[in-house]
């Protein structure tokens, strides 16, 4: 059961070949025997997922179910679960219980799916690689000494390592793709606005999008059905019409133009991902779509913009957490300004720290025009490139990380290096676009993943591409041998 | 090249409410300064005439009528705080 896709489990469950606590069950039972090898869950509620199974069932029987009904799904815990814990990866939040769900939980709920549990993730979503959760690191079900990539990486694992049929994650600068293409899965960070932040613990208020994790494009579609559409509580959430994703699923790539950037093929990528990647853009071609060289000139300043705006945000984000409303408390603090600062030292690991600290300079008097402002100047010459290759091409793609997995440990002591590792990823933020990443082959039985990139709004395009591309490829049906092996 | 000294991590600390203890401040200054170096580049660009871009989408602010319409809800919210008395949060006396 634990093999199957979302689709095929939703078949299964309509057509009573087995109940939603069956299947609830079994992931339970997989994510307490397999989970203390990969550390990808960080809460897990049993009672509450056979409650709502057991609910889900009901809703079957009579009648009253929709594509997700009775389907476990693990959530990032960056999602408010009212009456359960969402720790973002924290000690700051170790102990917050949300009094309300976010608008994307209480979507799944209204839909009938199970919560499973909530999965690990880099502090507070910052991060490349899972390793600088509270909770400790996540390791990657391909090989448990390398990393699973972040922030979301528990639930990028917990797909892979079939402890959940699909997850939500959340991408600020690739924290959805990046960790699907290290894992072998299939993940989409939708379009700026279409899917609401109600709820969302927020990182960075202008990048932040949450999306759908899972092995293939059709089941991210389906999760996209239930997750998109307009939330009056997200003043940032966009009211263009939302569409059933899965109905375009099966369009013909005929007529497709694909831009290759020049600057996502050169000097910086492996050789042996590049290779895969020219493989999986071959079946493309022979799908139908047309490939054709592009240039999007700014791509080497988005690291730099991304490493002022980010952070920027996020200073102000994480100025709410100051032991006052909910979360970590110094003990005994002397005055209100050692309950601030003592509390922000305590509750904080050191990469939120520096975060924090590189943005708040970039906002401060004196430093907010050379810094802030200048790379949201720059922000738009980022857009702008890709405003103009989508003139003349439907889809850029190319490797969504320069490499495949690393080792854990490999860059935790060098930022700089640990920021590249988002190279392809960031500007797709910055401009507020959809982007998927499909797997692509293995380099040394690592996964790695192809990037497409749509224009704002056109994620159907994208799932649309991707399914084509996994109806005669097998790279996103492969499992690990640590997820069928069954031992911890 | 040093570009941030370690007297203006100190402020920076300050402004963020973060303290520093006195054996993380070389450290966090030193790791500071190499994210400031990178994003650096951003200097040589030139950006004049260019709008900066705060929303991916130039989207503006929604706005709605000046009515109520959430309930109060105090009681769960606070239900979760670290000290609370009287529905006032409580944190270690301010005014002297």
């Amino acid at each position: 059961m634990h093999t199957k896709s979302v689709a095929q489990l939703a078949t299964g469950l309509s057509e009573g070949q087995f109940s939603s606590v069956e299947l609830t069950r079994v992931f339970l039972d997989r994510i307490a025997a397999i989970d203390p090898l990969y550390n990808s869950f960080i809460s897990v509620d049993e009672t509450a997922a056979m409650a709502a199974a057991t609910a889900a069932d009901k809703r079957i029987a009579a009648g009253d179910a929709v594509a997700l009904t009775g389907i476990p799904i693990a959530h990032k815990d960056i999602f408010c679960t009212n009456g359960m814990r969402t720790s973002c990866g924290s000690r700051m939040l170790d102990n917050f219980i949300p009094p309300y769900d976010a608008t994307v939980i209480q979507r799944f709920k209204a839909a009938g799916a199970v919560l499973l549990g909530k999965t690990n993730m880099d502090e507070f979503a910052m991060g490349s690689s899972n390793e600088s959760s509270f909770y400790g690191p996540t390791r990657n079900p391909w090989d448990t000494t390398l990393v699973p990539g972040g922030s979301s990486g528990g639930s990028a694992a917990a797909v892979a390592g079939l402890l959940a049929p699909a997850a939500t994650g959340t991408d600020t600068g690739g924290s959805i793709r990046q960790p699907a293409a290290f894992c072998g899965i299939t993940g989409l960070k939708p379009t700026y606005g279409r899917v609401s932040r109600l709820g969302m613990v927020a990182f960075a208020s202008s990048l932040d999008q949450a999306g759908p994790m899972a092995h293939s494009a059709q089941d991210c579609a389906l999760l996209l059905n239930i997750m998109a559409g307009h939330d009056p509580l997200d003043s940032t959430s966009s009211k263009v019409g939302t569409e059933d994703y899965c109905s375009t699923l099966q369009n013909s790539l005929a007529g497709l133009r694909i831009g290759l950037p020049r600057e996502y093929f050169k000097e910086g990528l492996d050789s042996a991902t590049g290779e895969c990647i020219n493989a999986a853009l071959k079946e493309l071609e022979a799908l139908g779509a047309t490939l054709v060289e592009v240039s999007l000139p700014h791509s080497s300043l988005t690291v730099p913009a991304y490493y002022i705006i980010a952070p920027a945000e996020a200073s102000t984000n994480l100025s709410r957490f100051d032991g006052v409303r909910y979360g970590y408390r110094c003990e005994d603090p002397s005055d209100l300004h050692d309950l601030y600062s003592r509390s922000r030292q305590e509750g904080f690991g050191d990469e939120v720290k520096r975060r924090i600290l590189v943005g708040t300079y970039a906002l401060s008097a004196g430093y907010y025009d050379a810094y802030y402002k200048k790379a949201q100047q720059v922000r738009r010459l980022i857009k702008q490139d890709f405003m103009e290759c989508f003139e003349q091409v439907d889809i850029i793609a190319g490797p969504t990380t320069p490499g495949p997995a690393f080792a854990l440990g490999a860059k935790s002591n060098d930022s700089i290096a640990m920021y590249l590792e988002d190279i392809y990823t960031l500007a797709v933020n910055l401009a507020g676009l959809p982007g998927i990443s499909v797997p692509a082959g293995f380099v040394d039985h690592k996964p790695v993943g192809l990037q497409l990139i749509g224009r704002h709004f056109d994620e159907a395009l994208l799932l649309n591409t991707a399914h084509a591309l996994q109806q005669v490829t097998d790279w996103h049906l492969r499992t690990p041998a640590s997820a069928t092996g069954g031992h911890a | 090249m040093t570009i941030i000294e370690q007297s203006e991590i100190e402020k920076i600390a300050e402004l963020a409410r973060i303290r520093l203890s006195s054996d993380e401040i070389g450290q966090v200054t030193a790791r500071i300064a190499e994210i400031l170096a990178m994003v650096d580049q951003l200097q040589a660009v030139d950006t004049h005439d260019v709008e900066p871009m705060a929303n991916p989408l130039d989207a503006t602010q929604d706005l709605r009528p000046d009515i109520v319409t959430e309930g109060n809800q105090r009681d769960a919210f606070q239900a979760i705080a670290p000290a609370v008395k009287n529905g006032l949060y409580l944190v270690p006396k301010v005014i002297e």
